[in-house]
This record gives C-alpha cells, sequence and structure tokens, in this order.
C-alpha cells in the first residue's frame, strides 16, 4: 500500500566550489541546486524563449492599446459583439465535443474492456492512438470529400433518401464542425478513459455481489462515483483541445464561422479594423485564461482519481 | 472473469432459474454490444472510404487513378514537400537534442524537478498552437521571420510534450541508477555512457519521440499558415480549388502515412514493454 | 485490539430463530479452465460453526473451492449444500455469505463505516440503524477512531478488518476468507489472526479459509484440508495431521520430513536397522522401493564410534537445535535439545533410531 519513494539523490559536487556550496547555508543550498541544475539550462532557456516570452508579449500587448498605452479596452472589447459570440460558439463546441465523445468513448472503451478476447483490445488501442492524433488540413479534406455538399458519402445517402444537407446538417457550420471533431475526440477519450476503467478491481464487484448488489446497484454505489472523476477529468481534457482547434477548422470553413481561434487567424491575416490591432492579444489571453481554467479542473480530478484507483 | 455476471444497465431481478436469466441477460448485451460496435465502426470507416473514392476520380466522376498521377506536376508540390521534410528534420534533431540528455539527467539527479517537467508539457494545451503564434510573430526579430526555420524552433516547443513523455516512459522502464552506476564503474565515461549503454535500451522510445514529432511535422499547419510558409498542409489547404481530387488524395495519402507509422510505433512500443517486463 | 464485552459479543448474536453457523457440503466439484483442472471431484463436509482451513501450495484448487462455494465459480460438475439446501444454482448475491479477499476489496469511495454498512444498505435498513451497526461491528475489530476513514487512508491491515466487519454485517451463515493475511506485515498477520480467530469462536459461524501458510492454518483452523491437483489429500484436525500424515504429500508439506530408503520386513521396514511398524499397514504400497518419512522430533541421536552417520550441519532454532546427519547417502533431520546440541559437533559420528509408533511410507520417488 506504500508509494514506493522516489530514491533522492544527494548531488555530489564533483568539482571544487571555492567552498561556497558547503555547509547548511541558504547560499549553499542555492549554489548546490544551481550546479545541479546546470546540465538542463539549454532546456529551460529554449522553453522561457519559445513559450515564455510569446506569453509575456501576448499578455503585454493585449492590455496596450494602439499607440502603446495601458488599458482595459481590448480585454472590454473581447467581452462584446462578433467577439462575445466567437467566445460562446467556442465554448459550446468544446463542450459538445467533450461531453458526446466523452460519454460515447466511454462506452465504446468499457465494451472493449469488458470483451474478452485480447484481440479486440490491442486493435482498439492502436487505432485510438493512431486516430486521436489526425486532424488538421488531412482530416477536414476527408471529410469535405465524403460529407460536404456533394460528397461521396453524401451522395450515397442521397440515393437512400437520407442526405443529411436535407434535415439541417451543415458540414462548414457548427453542426458539421462538431461532427468532424468527433472523429479524434471520441478515441482521444478511449485512450484516456481505459486505464481508469481497468483501475476497476474485479474484488469490488465481487465483494459487492458478495453483499447482496445487483450489476445495477454496484455500478450505482461503487463503480459509476470510482469512475466519474477520471470521466469529468477527461471531459475537461477534450474540451481543451475543440475549444482550442483551429487548423481542422480553418480548413473546413474557410474562416468564415465565428469561432475564437478562427477569429485570431483572421487578425493575423490582417482582417483588422483599424483601432483593434491588438485584439488579438487580448483574444489569446481570454483563451489562456479558459484553457487555464479547464486544466486547473482536470488536474484536480485527476489527483482524486490516482488516489482511490491505485 | 469467465464466472461473473454480465454487467448490465437495467435493473431486471433474475427470474426462478437465474442462470438462465443471466444467459439471457448476456445475450442482450452482447447485441447491445455489437450495435455499439458497429454504429462506431461505420463512423470512422465510412468518411475515409468515402474520401478514398473521392480521390480517385477523375474530373467527370468516374473511377481513375489519374489524381494520383497528377500530383508530382502539381504546381509548388514539390517544394513544399521538400519543405515540410526540411523542417520535420531539423525540429527532430533539434528536440532529441535538447530533450534527451535533459530528461535522462532528470530522472538521474533530480527526481523531485520531474513534477516540473510535467507542468512544462502542460503548458503547450494551456497555450494552444493558434495562441502561441501571434506571440511568436510579435516577438521574433525580422530576421528570423523572414527564414522557414522560425517554424522549426516553434514546432521543437510543441513537440515537446510528446518527446518528454516518451522518453519518460523509455527511462521509467530501465533501471536507469543501476545500469549508469554499473557503467560507469566499469569505467566508461558519460559520453560512452549514453551512447553505448543508454541509447540502445531507449531506441523504442527514442523512435516513437521522433516518429511523433515527424508526424506532428507534417500535419502541422496553423503556425505555417499564418507565418506563412508553404509547408505540405498549407500546400493541400491552398490547391484545393484547383483540383479537389488531386488534393484530397494528397490528403489522403498523408493520413495513411501517419497512421502506418503510429501504427508501427505503437506494435513496437508493446513488444519492447514485454521484453522488458519478462528480463 | 479487540474489545471484549458480553454487551458487544451478544449484539452480535444473531437473532432468535436465525441459524447461527450452518453446516456445508461440498461434493464433487469438478472445474476445468481449458486444459487445466482446478477441482478434480472435491468433497469436504463442514459441521455447523467450526473453522475449516482449505491449505495448499498455488494451483491446488483452494481458491477456486472457495470461490465455487460463494458462487463466483460454477462448477463443471458436484454440488454446493448450505444447511441441507443445494444453493449451486444460487447466484452469488444471494447466497447469504460473507467473503474477506485477499487485498483492496474495499470500495474506494466509501468511508470505513459506509463500507462496512453497505450490506446493509442493499438489505434496505435505515440509515440510522445501520450507521450504528457499523459503527459497532468497527468497534468489535478494534477500528472505533478511523470510521470516517477511507481506505486509502488505512494501513493494510486495518482495511482487512474494515473487510472482516463489513463481510460479517450481513450475519451471513457462512464466512469465507481467501487467503485475507498474505499481503500484510509479519506482526500485523500475526495480531490478525488472533482476532479473527477469536472472532469466529464468539459468533460460532461456519468459517471456511483459504492460505498457502501452514503456520496459519495449524494455528487458526479446527480442522484443516491439505489440497493438491484439485483433490483433498488430507482432512484432519491440526495436530493429526501433523503427527499422522496419511500421504507422502502431506507430510512432506506439513511440517519438516525426511525421506529414508528402507527395506520391508513382514509388516514392518527396517529404518536404521530396527523394524518398525507401517502407518496404514504395507497392503496397498506395491513391490518396488520404499521409503520412510520422518519427522526430526521422532528421529533420536546418539554418539558413537563406529555409528552409521555423521553430523553434517547445525541449525539453533531456540529450545531445539536441528541437526542435519547424512546416512547412507541421505540426509536425516533430527532435532536435540539445544542444551546437549555441544556434543553434536560437525563430523561427529553418530546412531539414529526411530523413536515413535509407527512411520509412513510411500514408494520411493522415481529419480526425476
Amino acid at each position: 500500500m506504500s508509494n514506493p519513494s522516489t530514491s533522492d539523490t544527494r548531488p555530489s559536487p564533483e568539482g571544487v566550489g571555492g567552498g561556497l556550496d558547503r555547509g547548511n547555508t541558504t547560499m549553499g543550498a542555492l549554489v548546490r541546486s544551481l550546479r545541479t541544475g546546470a546540465p538542463i539550462l539549454p532546456f529551460l532557456v529554449y522553453v522561457v524563449l519559445g513559450l515564455g516570452i510569446p506569453t509575456v508579449v501576448i499578455f503585454n500587448f493585449a492590455f496596450r492599446s494602439g499607440t502603446g498605452q495601458l488599458t482595459w479596452s481590448n480585454m472590454r472589447l473581447i467581452t462584446t459583439g462578433q467577439y462575445l459570440t466567437g467566445f460562446e460558439t467556442s465554448i459550446k463546441l468544446g463542450l459538445v465535443t467533450a461531453i458526446i465523445p466523452g460519454v460515447l468513448g466511454t462506452m465504446l472503451a468499457y465494451a472493449i474492456a469488458t470483451s474478452r478476447r485480447e484481440a479486440p483490445k490491442r486493435i482498439v488501442a492502436a487505432t485510438s492512438g493512431v486516430l486521436a492524433n489526425f486532424g488538421g488540413v488531412n482530416l477536414a479534406f476527408m471529410f469535405v470529400a465524403s460529407f460536404g455538399f456533394v460528397g461521396v458519402a453524401t451522395k450515397w445517402l442521397a440515393r437512400i433518401g437520407l442526405n443529411p444537407w436535407d434535415h439541417g446538417f451543415n458540414l462548414y457550420k457548427f453542426s458539421g464542425v462538431a461532427f468532424v471533431y468527433m472523429y479524434f475526440q471520441i478515441p482521444l477519450m478511449v485512450l484516456v478513459i481505459t486505464p481508469a476503467l481497468n483501475g476497476l478491481r474485479p474484488a469490488w464487484r465481487e465483494a459487492a455481489e458478495n453483499l447482496g448488489a445487483s450489476s445495477w446497484r454496484y455500478w450505482r454505489h461503487v463503480g459509476l462515483p470510482v469512475l466519474m472523476p477520471s470521466v469529468l477529468g477527461s471531459m475537461f481534457l477534450l474540451f481543451g483541445s475543440g475549444f482550442s482547434a483551429y487548423a481542422t477548422t480553418e480548413a473546413l470553413t474557410g474562416g468564415t464561422i465565428a469561432l475564437t481561434p478562427i477569429q485570431i487567424g483572421a487578425i493575423l491575416q490582417g482582417n483588422v479594423l483599424s483601432g483593434e490591432q491588438n485584439i488579438g492579444f487580448a483574444l489569446g489571453v481570454g483563451m489562456i485564461l479558459i484553457l487555464m481554467a479547464s486544466v486547473l479542473a482536470y488536474s484536480f480530478l485527476s489527483r482524486r482519481t490516482s488516489r482511490w484507483l491505485r | 472473469m469467465a464466472s461473473l455476471t454480465v454487467e448490465d444497465f437495467t435493473t431486471s431481478e433474475p427470474s426462478v432459474d437465474p442462470y438462465s436469466s443471466g444467459r439471457a441477460r448476456r445475450r442482450r448485451i452482447h447485441w447491445g454490444r455489437g450495435v455499439v460496435l458497429v454504429l462506431g465502426f461505420a463512423y470512422f470507416v465510412v468518411p475515409l472510404y468515402a474520401a478514398l473514392d473521392f480521390a480517385l476520380q477523375n474530373i467527370q466522376g468516374g473511377f481513375s487513378f489519374s489524381p494520383l498521377t497528377q500530383i508530382a506536376g502539381q504546381p509548388g508540390f514539390g517544394s513544399a514537400i521538400w519543405l515540410s521534410t526540411e523542417l520535420a528534420v531539423v525540429t527532430m534533431a533539434l528536440t532529441m537534442a535538447l530533450m534527451v540528455p535533459t530528461t535522462i539527467y532528470v530522472h538521474l539527479r533530480m527526481p523531485r524537478f520531474r513534477r516540473f517537467m510535467e507542468v512544462i508539457t502542460v503548458l503547450p494545451i494551456v497555450i494552444p498552437p493558434i495562441v502561441l503564434v501571434i506571440g511568436v510573430l510579435q516577438a521574433s526579430p525580422l530576421w528570423l521571420k523572414s527564414t522557414p526555420y522560425l517554424l522549426a524552433l516553434v514546432y521543437v516547443v510543441l513537440a515537446m510534450p510528446f518527446a518528454y513523455r516518451s522518453l519518460d516512459a523509455g527511462l521509467g522502464a530501465l533501471d536507469l541508477k543501476t545500469l549508469v552506476e554499473a557503467s560507469r564503474s566499469l569505467g566508461a565515461s558519460w559520453i560512452a555512457t549514453i551512447w553505448r549503454v543508454l541509447v540502445p535500451n531507449l531506441r523504442t522510445a527514442l523512435v516513437s519521440a521522433s516518429v511523433l514529432t515527424l508526424a506532428l511535422v507534417f500535419g502541422e499547419f496553423t503556425v505555417a499558415s499564418l507565418d506563412n510558409w508553404t509547408t505540405l498542409p498549407v500546400w493541400i489547404a491552398n490547391s484545393s480549388t484547383n483540383n479537389p481530387h488531386v488534393a484530397t488524395a494528397v490528403a489522403m495519402i498523408a493520413l495513411l502515412a501517419t497512421a502506418l507509422v503510429l501504427t508501427v510505433i505503437v506494435s513496437l512500443d508493446r513488444s519492447q514493454s514485454r521484453r522488458s517486463r519478462r528480463s | 485490539m479487540l474489545v471484549e464485552t458480553e454487551s458487544e459479543t451478544a449484539k452480535l448474536k444473531p437473532a432468535v430463530g436465525q441459524p447461527e453457523g450452518a453446516p456445508v457440503v461440498l461434493e464433487g466439484l469438478t472445474r476445468q479452465f481449458g486444459s487445466t483442472r482446478a477441482l478434480d471431484g472435491f468433497d469436504l463436509r463442514i459441521a455447523p460453526g467450526e473453522f475449516v482451513a482449505l491449505l495448499g501450495p498455488s494451483g491446488c484448487g483452494k481458491t477456486t473451492a472457495l470461490r465455487a462455494l460463494a458462487g463466483f465459480e460454477r462448477p463443471d460438475r458436484g454440488r454446493v449444500l448450505v444447511d441441507g439446501v443445494d444453493v449451486s444454482a444460487i447466484p452469488a448475491q444471494r447466497r447469504d455469505m460473507g467473503m474477506v479477499f485477499q487485498s483492496y476489496s474495499l470500495f474506494p469511495n466509501m468511508s470505513a463505516r459506509d463500507n462496512v454498512a453497505f450490506g446493509l444498505q442493499l438489505r434496505k435498513q435505515r440509515a440510522s440503524a445501520r450507521r450504528k451497526r457499523a459503527e459497532e461491528l468497527l468497534e468489535l475489530v478494534g477500528l472505533s477512531e478511523h470510521v470516517g476513514k477511507y481506505p486509502h487512508q488505512l494501513s493494510g491491515g486495518q482495511q482487512q478488518r474494515v473487510a472482516l466487519a463489513r463481510a460479517l454485517a450481513i450475519e451471513p451463515r457462512v464466512l469465507l476468507l481467501d487467503e485475507p493475511l498474505s499481503a500484510l506485515d509479519a506482526k500485523v498477520r500475526a495480531d490478525l489472526r488472533d482476532q479473527i480467530r477469536d472472532l469466529q469462536r464468539r459468533l460460532a459461524i461456519t468459517t471456511v479459509f483459504v492460505t498457502h501458510d501452514q503456520e496459519e492454518a495449524l494455528s487458526m483452523a479446527d480442522r484443516v484440508c491439505v489440497m493438491s491437483k484439485g483433490r483433498s489429500e488430507q482432512i484432519a484436525t491440526p495436530s493429526e495431521l501433523y503427527s499422522q500424515p496419511t500421504t507422502a504429500f502431506v507430510a512432506e508439506f506439513v511440517g519438516v520430513s525426511s525421506r529414508v530408503n528402507v527395506t520391508r520386513s513382514g509388516d514392518s521396514v527396517i529404518v536404521f536397522g530396527t523394524p518398525v511398524k507401517v502407518r496404514g499397514g504395507l497392503a496397498s504400497l506395491g513391490t518396488g522401493d520404499l521409503d520412510a518419512l520422518l519427522r526430526p522430533e521422532d528421529v533420536d541421536v546418539r554418539v558413537a564410534h563406529d555409528g552409521m552417520g555423521i553430523v553434517v550441519h547445525r541449525s539453533f532454532l531456540g529450545g531445539t537445535t536441528r541437526l542435519e546427519v547424512g546416512i547412507g547417502g541421505e540426509t536425516v533431520r533430527a532435532d536435540v535439545m539445544s542444551s546437549v546440541a555441544d556434543t553434536f559437533e560437525l563430523g561427529t559420528r553418530v546412531d539414529l533410531s526411530v523413536n515413535a509408533r509407527d512411520v509412513l511410507v510411500t514408494e520411493q520417488r522415481p529419480l526425476i
């Protein structure tokens, strides 16, 4: 039951340190940790340059007007009009492509996890790994070719009178985009939830049965409560993925749908109104804040999970 | 496992002969599970098949291999592929050079730092490519922006989480401390230890990390298009108006190539972990 | 530490009219998994309130037998009878047995109290009643300060005590324990052993306890059923099992035995030059070579200058010292009082003799 503790290797100062690193002073500790950390400096520098500086720049310019003065106007602007619509639609898209694939993915993962033969499990595991990495332009083209207005699958369905376009489906609008997102969101969910499903010990099931519980009562009192943090946490992960996707949607809709990433793209491509130059940065800040909340929720829930599903 | 009664989301109570109703319940579940799997299969396969159908059509709509033969001749295709390949190579080299020593060192000497590393690899989720690119474009000096290698530098950041996770998993399966101590006690230098002892044992993780990076670069559209460089995905997106069949054909080839390569990694991964578990 | 008060035990006694412990019969159980026979015609009768241990090496079928009793395995052939009723067709949920699993069987999303109360919750007891009962049971197993804790906050030993309380909460007719102590530290194991046994005696529940540890089985059980290859080798009280093993397997699995080649002499065998009676007679043994199985305490050692054996090893075991004597190409273990162990230095020539009424004799094992 005890967690194996990672051995805490004390760094042995191999060189001469001029005595600065000896002793129990804070200075000594600082020098020691600097010396220990030295080899990973290139990595840290790269992270600072590649990730840190762009982020600082984004936050900086988000709060500056076109003339360089500090201002809230950009941030205020993004909560109005088309930008507000963009955020709302993006959040809605994130939620829809988190909840539906979340439920479907869990059901699929469960169907696989409880199957008795090894082969389906391995196939699905491999396929999920592959499909979860699909996306972007190629995926968009695949769907345009199959379910576009003159797509091949559309024609097949039209022949049997079930043309989805006649029933309100539009690949280039919200419903279509969500439909396409499921292609990688569902496998992502399967990948993420399968370890949790495997963490359900058979002993719990048997103990419940032994005490007189039916299948339903087991799930209600033990199975689902134990799984829920995992499922919710994974859905937050999916939300992040669906909320911030750009390539797939841009390739699919050509930038004609009101989503925050698309709006950012439009601004970068030069479609800016004068006086709103730094709106793009403000939109970026908005996205970062929303995503941070999502990741924190995921992290909190997964800590819960790991406590229970040791 | 065979003895467990079947999972069920209904509340049916067993009748007089519980085992026979159990069997009936089981049959219902197999049926339900079958439907789920068939629908799932359909959703994932139908678009694939339909798109392949579309890709292999000529202008009139009949079946034809001509889109495939026309690929090479399309304007800009050659340079787009070349650019993507260049970027992929540079990105892979940089990522490996950065992540391999760092991950090994953190595993070996700074175990508490691993949590921090995990946070870093989560950052690209909080700062997705579409957001990162505005910061990068603003912060980069002009001389950097005028070369495509800026993309490679950004791609390294995007690839870090995948590379770290692969290497971390690979290192976790080894008894790193023991291997290093054994090697050092036999007189090997650090370089020799890394090159002759660790790298061979990390082969799968290295391949996995490299291939994921490769797939990432060849599929990356956001940063490339907004920085105005015509990599393969950008080319595909732009050429859809000229000849949609050809563009789709290229997209499908790219998809299938990615799928093939990723499947190979997954099976490599599995056989490697089986081997290290047995030893 | 167990709290021992009359009132607590009285609260646990089943209501008037309910059976305390039920008699259990396992009849001809057979279960095959692919090409392996986990159970091969296994029979066992258990009296009400009896504590029976199923003892054997891994793969002998003891866990399968327990699970067949619980209802988690459906035997291919044979029946399970509880209180005279054939329960073979009744699913595990309704067999009214309490089971304690090897480890980590507590529901992680419930506190200790809720875990114990779960069975009562399923039986629609009111919340206040089942809370009270759960706390009573937890007090009985010595965990009253931990009722609100979650499984991940409890040690292995504490978790198993909660599991025990949970199994007892439903007032089962039979208590089943599947190697509940195997995953615990030695000290915790010893303490829990006593607690389980004490509790069982007071509640008089028919109990079946599976283990591969003979010390556990011998110290806890009223009777032990030694199993091998899906069948029972011998079912007897611990002392009978130890002093009168009826098969070579039991003699060698339970306690320590030494194998010595012997020759026939009428209805006895010659061991160390003297005839000794054969337990169970020679009739059932074939005409091949025979071995006798000797316990260390049944072998007397005497210093002799022309002795047949040489002391090759000595192990200090506390009150006794175990000598290993090389004799006639074989090694025999013999115990002597530690106070005289000094006379048996390594290399001393000794004579051995058997100090028992009869010996267990078996056919010689073929060489590899």
